[in-house]
């Protein structure tokens, strides 16, 4: 059911199934024991499912969308997911997330906290976002309307926008990093 | 931070939630990501017609793709009994009653039939989409237009028929000085959860152990006994985690299909459904067409409330959108005549979605009452507070704990209400008229009978506490170890939870905003049992106990023990008791006392929601930037989650005013925006600022003074958003959702 092709996840090699139509969601979730990762839609329409890949930008992670994603696309490559995210025991973001409650029922959770780690470094080179005022500007400051703009493809039903603006924001706006 | 974490301060406080860490690390387990070895995946194979039957269903391809176990259709399913429905049934969990792959019949577009088995979900899908069914289609009814020529009759809700009439409404209407008279219209809506509906289903023998998303464990494991002809504790329905539910996670045919085929074979079987799959096999809330007319005064006062409304069904539930249940208890008037008909469709039932009735009802009460007030040139607010009622408007029931008044002036004053211009299309900023709209909220307070709990007093002080409730987010797990920390008067961290699980006390439906009084009634009253069975076993005369002679009723708790009510410096801790006892722990279980307060009082939450509304004079676009929602639901029990709640509910209600809709095709009956690219829900960028305020005020009847919170948020705000758009550019809409369309 495997082959000896593998995907590097949090530091650990998972290997690839022999079936190419898995996406990388599905052998997070289905194969390499990491449900962390959540499956809204597997259509990319909800970011549940954000990811962090390694970069060709600057050595920054990138968020990209795991259920649009197929896991042989990262032969070789690294994937770091919400399992992942801490170096020690909480990201500083999962502390800010508990502090400015952050969610409800957790389900967009994951996906949120690996998104707003992608989005800081995007902002971060300067990559600028719809609302972004000056685009000449080396770094974005990530201002609420900035993290509102960029955190957009990331739904979450049960209305904790609030807090996860406000844990991103404490997290991230000003402190350049 | 200061939060208190004991002592009488530990209700209320604004503690953190206890299941934060295993959300934050992605830890907690939801209801597809329970591991079993030798897991088959399902894959659902969904009618394209609305009526009709199964002439053709060719499985062989399917059957022989590989990895397939099984492909389970009306020919080879099992039997199964058809499955108790909700309101239908005291313990039915099920959005219909119609039987489950019984037969050839199709009753809506988008029903299963045919569940695929494989070993990998890839293989599944792929399997399903081999199966090729035909059908012999028979006319159905999938037009609004159709079902209402077809008829409708009396809607009712849990048997009783939605008819309100006091005094002669029309005559009063005709005879009032002034008066207005509009329909107004809500769409279907969708729950849309972003946890779609799972499940990871396995039979051990005849007990079959479910995993499951559902917000009625127990009604869900009573429902599943019934069709399977099991008794009640041959199933064990577990659902610690559920990805929220907003009325949408009862019981649906995906998991007695997951069932029947793991029976099939004698495997376990994982039932995740695509976004779409949510959208074919689950029921969310129902389209309305609803009438408003009100006669009053010159000085405004009500001389009539006229509100009827009509909402489409199916033959099969009993779940209807009880759109005047808030008109009755909001306002004083002469008289009233309010009345909820039905008209059928062939579509999937629908259900109930956060504030199921209150939610569109109040769109149209609380639009009528803005065009009233203007209709009149009273402010929108001051014409609300001319209506207050001194009793429960109808029936005269005192009010238990009514300060909806309160709540309404401190809501008008945060937001600045006084500022805004009582003439529409007055303010403009660069491309944006600007304007403001308010509307009022209520939501019945309920308690269902059967909450039960069980506490288990341990040694060092420590206390378990064990119900059947769900935890989705709304901070369940947190103010029930808040309610039991508080009575044992121990701290937080001394207090373990368990919930979520069939097999825990108590029927306790997260739904009608109704969990944590019941909880509330049931730790106290199983907390009341436990500590005279302490002092019974532990205090007894002779013993040298400082509480000896004691029962519950001359007793307190303090510091981690007990002490006399009259007398606090008599004095033991828990573990002496339990010393003295010569136990290691203590259990009681005590079901809560019925619910009478409801039948004495009118028990009501109360809000007021401002809502400042931007309108683009180019495009019609509108953006909401900032929304005030002041609340009156007694007593507030953790500041934090409950925030949460009342803000995560006023989104919804944004949604429900700007964007949301499920859209049937009239043609087929098939929901034509099934996903979450076509089905919006608001953004991160669509949310504002939200400030959300109480009063705080404690019922005195009702458990720890508080009232529910779950829903009250989202009434309200469709009408207060529509109100603002009319104040900023005097566009009235009056069909939901405001699409920037109905602008231009
Ligand atoms: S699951 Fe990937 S975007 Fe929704
Ligand atoms: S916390 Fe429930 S969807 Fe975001």
């Amino acid at each position: 059911m495997t082959t000896d092709r593998s995907v590097t996840v949090n530091g650990d090699p998972v290997p690839l199934p022999d079936d190419p139509r898995v996406s990388l969601l599905d052998l997070l979730r289905e194969y390499a024991g990491l449900p962390g990762t959540k499956k809204g839609c597997d259509q990319g329409a909800c970011g549940a499912c954000t990811v962090l890949v390694d970069g060709r930008t600057g050595g920054d992670r990138e968020r990209i969308l795991s259920c649009l994603t197929l896991a042989v696309q990262y032969e070789g490559r690294s994937v770091t997911t919400v399992e992942g995210l801490a170096d020690g025991d909480l990201h500083p973001l999962q502390e800010a997330f508990i502090d400015h409650d952050g969610f409800q029922c957790g389900y967009c959770t994951p996906g949120q906290l690996c998104s707003a780690v992608g989005m800081a470094a995007e902002a971060r080179r300067g990559v600028p976002s719809h609302v972004t005022a000056d685009v000449t500007r080396s770094e974005v400051e990530l201002t609420t309307a900035e993290i509102r703009e960029r955190m957009s493809g990331n739904l979450c039903r049960c209305g904790a926008h609030h807090g996860i603006v406000a844990a991103i924001a404490t997290t991230y706006a000003g402190a350049g990093r | 931070m200061s939060t208190p974490t004991t002592g009488p301060d530990v209700l209320g406080a604004p503690v953190p939630r206890r299941d934060g860490r295993v959300k934050v690390t992605g830890t907690a387990r939801f209801a597809a990501e329970v591991p079993m070895p030798g897991l088959l995946y399902a894959a659902f194979v969904h009618s394209t017609v609305a009526k009709g039957r199964i002439t053709g269903l060719d499985v062989a391809a399917a059957e022989n793709s590989p990895g397939v176990a099984l492909v389970m259709t009306h020919r080879n399913a099992p039997p199964m009994a058809a499955p108790p429905a909700f309101a239908l049934h005291p313990m039915g969990a099920s959005g219909d009653n119609l039987p489950v792959m019984r037969d050839d019949r199709v009753r809506w577009n988008g029903q299963a039939v045919a569940v695929v088995l494989a070993d990998t979900q890839e293989r599944a899908d792929r399997a399903a989409e081999l199966v090729t069914p035909s059908y012999a289609a028979e006319p159905a009814v999938t037009t609004w237009s159709a079902a209402k020529a077809r008829g409708t009759a009396r809607a009712s809700n849990y048997g009783m028929p939605l008819t309100t009439v006091s005094g002669d409404a029309d005559a009063a209407l005709s005879a009032a000085a002034v008066s207005v008279d509009h329909t107004y219209t809500t769409p279907r809506e969708s729950q849309n959860a972003m946890e779609p509906h799972a499940a990871t289903v396995v039979w051990d023998g005849d007990t079959l152990v479910v995993h499951d998303c559902t917000q009625l464990v127990s009604q869900v494991a009573v429902s599943l006994a019934e069709v399977f002809g099991l008794r009640p504790d041959q199933v064990r329905v577990s659902a610690p985690f559920v990805g929220g539910g907003f009325g949408g996670k009862g019981l649906w045919s995906y998991l007695i299909l997951a069932a029947a085929a793991a029976r099939m074979t004698r495997r376990p079987v994982r039932a995740a459904l695509s976004r779409e799959g949510v959208y074919r096999l689950v029921g969310g809330r129902t389209l309305t067409e609803q009438r408003v007319a009100i006669g009053a005064r010159a000085d405004g006062r009500f001389d009539a409330i006229i509100h009827t409304g009509l909402m489409a069904m199916t033959e099969h539930n009993a779940v209807p959108e009880a759109v005047t249940s808030a008109t009755g208890a909001l306002y004083a008037a002469g008289s009233f005549r309010l009345e909820v008909d039905r008209a059928l469709m062939d579509t999937v039932a629908n259900f109930y979605m956060r504030a199921p009735g209150e939610a569109p009802g109040s769109f149209a009460l609380e639009s009528a009452i803005d065009e009233l007030a203007h209709e009149l040139g009273i402010d929108p607010v001051e014409l609300r507070l001319r209506n207050e009622p001194e009793t429960e408007p109808v029936t005269g029931r005192p009010f238990s704990s009514r300060h909806a008044v309160e709540a309404y002036r401190a809501g008008a004053e945060r937001f600045g209400w006084s500022a805004r211009s009582a003439v529409p299309r007055a303010r403009r900023e660069g491309e944006w008229w600007v304007g403001a709209g308010t509307a009022a909220a209520t939501y019945p307070y309920v308690r269902f009978p059967g909450g039960a709990a069980r506490l288990v007093l341990q040694p060092g002080g420590r206390v378990g506490v064990e119900a059947a409730a769900h935890e989705m987010g709304m901070g369940t797990a947190t103010v029930l170890a808040q309610i039991t920390a508080e009575r044992f008067a121990v701290p937080l961290t001394a207090v373990s939870v368990s919930y979520g699980d069939s097999t825990l006390p108590g029927v306790i439906m997260a739904a009608g905003s109704q969990q944590t009084a019941s909880l509330a009634a049931a730790v106290a009253a199983a907390h009341r049992e436990l500590v005279g069975g302490l002092l019974a076993a532990g205090a007894a005369a002779g013993t040298g106990s400082p509480l000896a002679g004691c029962t519950a009723d001359t007793v307190a708790t303090r510091d981690g023990g007990l002490c006399r009510l009259d007398d606090p410096d008599a004095w033991e801790p828990y573990d002496a008791l339990l010393a003295r006892a010569g136990l290691t722990e203590l259990r009681a279980e005590q079901a809560a006392p019925p619910p009478a307060e409801m039948g004495a009082w009118s028990i009501h939450s109360y809000g007021a929601v401002f809502a400042e509304v931007r309108v683009n004079d180019v495009t019609g676009e509108v953006r909401v930037p900032r929304i005030v929602g002041s609340f009156d639901c007694g007593r507030i029990l953790n500041a934090r989650t409950a925030a949460g709640q009342f803000r995560g509910g006023i989104i919804m209600g944004l949604g429900m005013a700007l964007m949301e809709e499920t859209q049937v095709d009239g043609r087929t009956g098939r929901i034509m925006n099934p996903s979450l690219s076509e089905y919006h829900l608001p953004v991160h960028a669509d949310v504002g600022d939200i400030d959300v305020i109480w009063t705080g005020i404690p019922d005195p009847r009702t458990p720890l003074g508080a009232h529910g919170i779950g829903e009250i948020g989202i009434v309200g705000v469709a009408a207060a958003v529509a109100n603002g758009v009319y104040n900023a550019v005097g566009v009235r809409v009056r069909d939901l959702p405001i699409t920037l369309d109905k602008l231009l």
